[in-house]
């Protein structure tokens, strides 16, 4: 059987005929991922006990002709920052290299309703901190298509799964791009959806104003599926919204569809190859009658440097609770717990337990936010996150949806930018606008520079997912059939 | 002549502390550099006109959501699983540092 083809639909239809069992197909995903990752490294922990239970669940559903929910049978990988229960969770992180979860997150509940199997969790950067995947804790994750280059991050584990075909569909994070970037890197799909589309709940909390989960996948319509099965209101998170606040797409007209440039997203930093790949997909819309307009976006050169401010300062409060006392990695029962008292223990725990970038951004938003800076740097970046916004409100004026590249690179080399935090953090400069106007996004792949992809970022209003969908899709049906 | 740190050492040691992070005196020294390059390019920020301008903390225009008052079942197997996660406990209780 080629996995490569496989999509959610052509699972469904391959159960329902009988070409082959649940069990059989998760059996066969786990076999290549058992002899395959060893040199990509997209997974931290198989969980292949749960995955053929879920998959014997779904053969006795068929065989006693039940219908069968959406994603019944489809095999998929979640990245190791949402928790499973009963499976570890580490966030890529020492502080929680033991943790097992004690339930599941909202969105995988969701998705185990739905029938999906479970193969794993999958690499990121420690705590989603990062753009490489090189800042887990446990190894960095190989980019499938070029094994010297890194997958992007924070959910390269996640997209490097997807491309290599160990999962039909995967779960990421996306706090700055951390699913969109690495889908780009991958030449995959990944969707940031509008902020309180799919509950937090069970999401190990990095940035609580800008955190959303997301669907990776191989095409725009299994995203659509995906997201579909994830979003909704839940009790369990209190700035999740109700599911009739996304706003259903009338048929769209392409003749009618109004597309925006921003000036601002093809000034210097963008690479000429990546930049013409970008052009040309505009142009391939244009051909088809959408209407090609350039915007402004002025605040945009400000907007790194605003989330730069923002997700350290909720990062180092949402990281407060790591303390070495209620869970996770502890210094507490070591030889010296006689000398130490509980300052100690704090101070030991999680200075032992966190990683390089992650005490560098809880020192970052523990300045930001410590008296006498706090109005120069934290109230600052609020208040130009105000009119970041407002660029956005006031382009949508004009125009339906917002095209930019993902990245302004091809994906890197392993190493190339590890040891400077500055050039990595530049790596987001495309993508972090969207998550501090809470706005949904999608990248998808257009094509190739010497077998690297490229990503096209596609912009919408809030809880226009559906526009977005249907808007990617076109491009999908267009190039399949040149 | 060396342009002067964004930050002072003394700064750096003082954050950490707040942080609750204990760190090496070189890697105390490893911070000061790198955040000092940081918070030079995050000088960016100033150039930005933002006289009233309405600080922004959330995306969505929310309002505080309250439950009734009222005692929430918990589930007693996931209660467990907490308790086993604790680095160290007490016939089912949270065992802590002398604080006092």
């Amino acid at each position: 059987m080629k996995l490569e083809n496989f999509t959610i639909e052509r699972v469904r239809e391959g159960l329902i005929k009988k070409e082959f069992s649940a069990q059989e197909l998760t059996k066969l995903y786990l076999e290549k991922i058992e002899k395959e990752d060893k040199k990509i490294g997209a997974f931290l922990t198989l969980s292949p006990d749960l995955a053929l239970q879920k998959a014997k669940e779904i053969d006795e559903m068929i065989f006693l002709n039940k219908k069968l929910p959406i994603l019944a049978g489809v095999p998929c990988a979640i990245k190791d920052n949402i928790l499973v229960e009963g499976v570890k969770c580490t966030a890529g992180s020492k502080i929680l290299e033991n943790y097992v979860a004690p339930y599941d997150a909202t969105a995988v509940k969701k998705l185990k309703e739905a029938g999906a199997i479970i193969l794993g969790k999958t690499n990121l950067d420690e705590f989603a901190m990062g753009s490489s995947t090189e800042n887990s804790v446990f190894f960095s994750t190989k980019n499938p298509l070029d094994l010297e280059r890194v997958p992007g991050g924070s959910s390269g584990g996640s997209a490097a799964a997807v491309c290599a075909n160990f999962c039909v569909f995967a779960l990421g994070s996306d706090t700055g791009g951390s699913v969109r970037q690495p889908a780009s890197f991958c030449g995959i799909v990944g969707l940031k959806p509008t902020y309180g589309s799919v509950s937090r709940y069970g999401l190990i909390a990095f940035a609580s104003s800008l955190d959303q989960i997301g669907p990776m996948t191989k095409n725009v319509k299994d995203c659509e599926i995906v997201f579909n099965v994830i979003k909704g209101k839940d009790e369990k998170d209190s700035t999740s919204v109700n599911p009739k606040s996304q706003i259903p797409n009338s048929k769209i007209e392409i003749k009618n569809l109004k597309i925006g440039v921003p000036k601002e997203y093809f000034v210097e930093g963008i690479e000429k190859e990546v930049k013409e790949k970008i052009e040309k997909a505009i142009k391939e819309y244009e051909k088809i009658g959408a209407k090609i307009l350039e915007i402004s976006l002025p605040h945009t050169p400000y907007a790194l440097a605003c989330y730069y401010i923002i997700a350290p300062s909720e990062a180092s409060a949402n990281l407060a609770r790591y303390d070495g006392i209620k869970y996770g990695f502890s210094t507490m029962n070591n030889e010296q717990r006689a000398m130490s008292n509980l300052l100690e223990v704090y101070f030991q725990s999680r200075g032992k337990g966190f990683g390089k970038e992650v005490r560098r951004r809880i020192m970052l938003g523990t300045f930001s936010l410590s008296v006498g800076y706090y109005d120069a740097y934290y109230l600052r970046a609020a208040r130009v996150r105000n009119l970041i916004i407002k660029d956005f409100e006031k382009a949508f004026e004009k125009v339906d949806l917002i095209f930019t590249p993902t990245s302004p690179t091809l994906p890197f080399k392993l190493g190339e930018k590890i040891d400077d935090p500055l050039k990595m953090y530049l790596s987001d400069i495309f993508t972090v606008s969207v998550n501090l106007a809470g706005l949904p996004a999608i990248s998808i792949p257009v094509g190739k520079v010497k077998n690297l992809p490229v990503g096209l970022q596609i912009i919408g209003k809030p809880f226009e997912e559906e526009k977005i969908f249907e808007v990617a899709k076109i491009y999908e049906l267009s190039t399949n059939n040149q | 002549m060396k342009e002067k740190s964004k930050i002072e050492k003394e700064t750096v040691k003082h954050i950490a502390k707040l942080a609750r992070l204990a760190l090496s005196e070189k890697e105390i020294e490893k911070y000061q550099k790198e955040l000092s390059k940081i918070l030079e390019y995050i000088e960016k920020l100033k150039e930005v006109d933002v006289s009233g301008v309405e600080p922004v903390f959330h995306p969505l225009k929310i309002k505080n959501v309250v439950r009734e008052d009222a005692e929430v079942k918990r589930d007693i197997g996931e209660i467990k699983k907490i308790i086993e996660l604790m680095p160290e406990r007490k016939n089912g209780y949270l065992k802590v540092k002398k604080v006092l």
